[in-house]
């Protein structure tokens, strides 16, 4: 994923009205997905959305020997302030789980904090995963949405959109310019994702 | 100058395209290989005017990288563990030949066993080659650093090859927020590239011919006096840079962190120096006189700056992301090296092998070790 072209503050294209997202201090995000799923394609738009918002943000991938189909994790950090540990994350605030099936084979909610979410894509309520947490688990049905919008179970651009609304640790809107930004080759595709996301955010946010 | 989110491999790529080299031969190893994709991508959508030249191995990247530097052009490659080990060869006819060819080097431990993630070992095992080598810590620095290379090493004062050394994956792979200066400002700073010799079928010379023992040896001690040259070189690109573009790193060859009245210190070169500042300001909070050295330059080694920046200290811990088998980390022996005559008690600690994490946990263990007055190890 390498843009040729990369909308920075003060383009007009981006000048779309923002409201700022609430949360203050460094948040640290884990997500897992299966080689090809794209959850390291969905941490970089995390970490440019939270740019577009007016934060520091860092997005990094596991490190592994990509091969599909094997779990994979990224990581986010979103802070006010310049980031400039480098250690892998290990205490996350948030975690998106992009395949339930992941569940069986990896520890979801290793190291996540206490009072932090665990946003999984699934159509049961999350009262049927039993994670061994106090954390927070929501429950969110991102392939059916995707399948409904861009009709392939790509859920990694999508589950951002619940990301938004659920956390509010970054705009809907600045997800909105990141997807434009990292899909100004496909273009298409980026409004499917779009839309996708949108309704995800709708979907939580009950409107 | 625009502000984007970018991996720092491309960030290094735009910040070369900003230097407008004119061949660039590669082969591909992780974690180097995003760096010439995207220039590569660079060169096929017209942004770069340059020839990539698609070479069989390392060791015809390094060749290749002479030849066209001798024959007059600015030249980048880059390169990655057993990568930089198959250049071995090459480096120091590069270097020899006083050819300022500028390659980044992501940063990946040496097989065996085989193992694609970060350490020191492929740069500070070439450290003796000749080549300048600065190691940065953000994908800002990478930036920023490449254009630095490029104007100290075709100083006439210096006329040396440099790397750009970056942890692999640990900062080549990471996306960040870096500002990527505007064309024009880098060509105000970094001139048209004018090569003070070249091969010239109009005015032929040799380059490269044998040098008997009644020679050789002012060879090497010009090649020598260079690096010293570069010493200060370093420093006077750094002030330069921050002049027109608004950034510095310390003076160039080293940066302090929380040192003014610092008791015990850290010293290290890479992305680690990035959570040792959390670390170092988590230890304030809690009352501790702690600070951090940053090591840039590791060759030339600033030998009086590091004298003066621990002149107050009482201990300082070197972290070795690499160790020199069968003795021990060879940051470590430059460093107490340096500061041989004083009285400070310096301990080495061996981090980071193979991709391992080197966590805010093992850096505060190393700095609580050190004011403890306990021996230094292997933070595993």
């Amino acid at each position: 994923m390498a843009p040729s072209e990369i909308l920075v503050p003060g383009d007009k294209r981006l000048d779309i009205a923002k409201t700022k997202p609430t949360k203050k201090g460094l948040k640290q995000v884990r997500i897992h997905g299966r080689g090809g799923q794209g959850a390291v394609t969905a941490s970089q738009l995390l970490a440019i959305a939270a740019f577009h918002d007016g934060k520091y943000c860092q997005a990094f991938p596991s490190f592994g020997v990509e091969r599909r189909g094997a779990p994979v994790e990224a990581f986010v950090r979103i802070s006010d302030e310049p980031i400039h540990v480098r250690e892998h994350v290990y205490e996350p605030d948030y975690v998106i789980v992009l395949d339930p099936t992941l569940l069986s084979s990896v520890d979801v909610a290793r190291g996540v904090k206490e009072d932090g979410i665990i946003i999984i894509n699934s159509n049961k309520p999350a009262s049927e995963f039993k994670l061994g947490t106090k954390a927070k688990i929501e429950t969110i049905d991102m392939t059916s949405v995707a399948m409904e919008i861009i009709g392939k179970p790509f859920v990694n651009v999508a589950s951002l959109g619940a990301f938004a609304a659920i956390t509010n640790e970054v705009t809907l809107e600045s997800i909105f310019k990141a997807i434009e930004q990292e899909f100004a080759h496909k273009k298409e595709m980026g409004e499917l994702n779009k839309k996708a996301a949108e309704k995800l955010y709708k979907m939580f946010k009950g409107e | 100058m625009p502000e984007i989110v970018v991996e720092a491999s491309r960030a290094i790529a735009l910040g070369v395209k900003l230097c407008k080299p004119k061949v660039i031969p590669m082969y591909p190893i992780t974690p180097q290989t995003h760096i010439v994709e995207a220039l590569a991508e660079m060169i096929n959508n017209g942004e770069l005017e340059a020839e990539m030249i698609h070479v069989e191995s390392e060791h015809s990247a390094c060749s290749a990288l002479l030849g066209a530097q001798a024959a007059g052009v600015r030249t980048f490659s880059a390169t990655s563990s057993q990568g930089l080990a198959l250049m071995y060869e090459i480096l120091p006819i590069v270097s020899g030949n006083r050819m300022p060819s500028v390659m980044a080097i992501a940063n990946r431990a040496l097989s065996a066993p085989i193992n694609i993630w970060n350490d020191h070992s492929d740069a500070v095992s070439a450290r003796d080659q000749g080549w300048i080598q600065l190691w940065v810590e953000s994908t800002q620095e990478a930036v920023d650093t490449v254009i630095q290379l490029y104007k100290i090493c075709e100083d006439h004062s210096v006329l040396l090859p440099g790397m750009l050394c970056l942890d692999g994956f640990t900062l080549s792979h990471v996306y960040e927020r870096a500002v990527v200066p505007e064309q024009e400002q880098v060509d105000e700073f970094l001139p048209e590239y004018k090569p003070y010799v070249k091969l010239d079928p109009e005015e032929p010379i040799t380059m490269g011919p044998i040098a008997f023992p009644d020679s050789f040896m002012e060879f090497k001690k010009m090649q020598q006096e260079a690096m010293l040259n570069a010493v200060e070189k370093i420093k006077e690109v750094n002030e330069e840079y921050a002049e027109q573009f608004g950034r510095s790193y310390g003076n160039g060859l080293i940066e302090l962190y929380q040192m003014e009245d610092a008791e015990h210190a850290l010293l290290g070169m890479g992305t680690l120096v990035g959570t040792a500042r959390v670390v170092v300001d988590e230890l304030r909070k809690e009352g501790h006189k702690v600070g951090l050295i940053k090591l840039r330059s590791l060759r030339p080694f600033p030998k009086e700056d590091l004298i003066k920046a621990t002149e107050n200290l009482q201990g300082l811990a070197v972290i070795d992301r690499h160790i020199s088998l069968g003795y021990e980390g060879p940051l470590f022996s430059d460093v107490r090296s340096a500061l041989f005559e004083s009285d400070l008690r310096i301990i080495n600690f061996i981090a980071g092998l193979g991709g391992r994490d080197i966590t805010q946990k093992h850096l505060r263990k190393a700095l609580l070790s050190l004011k403890e007055g306990k021996e230094g190890g292997w933070l595993l």
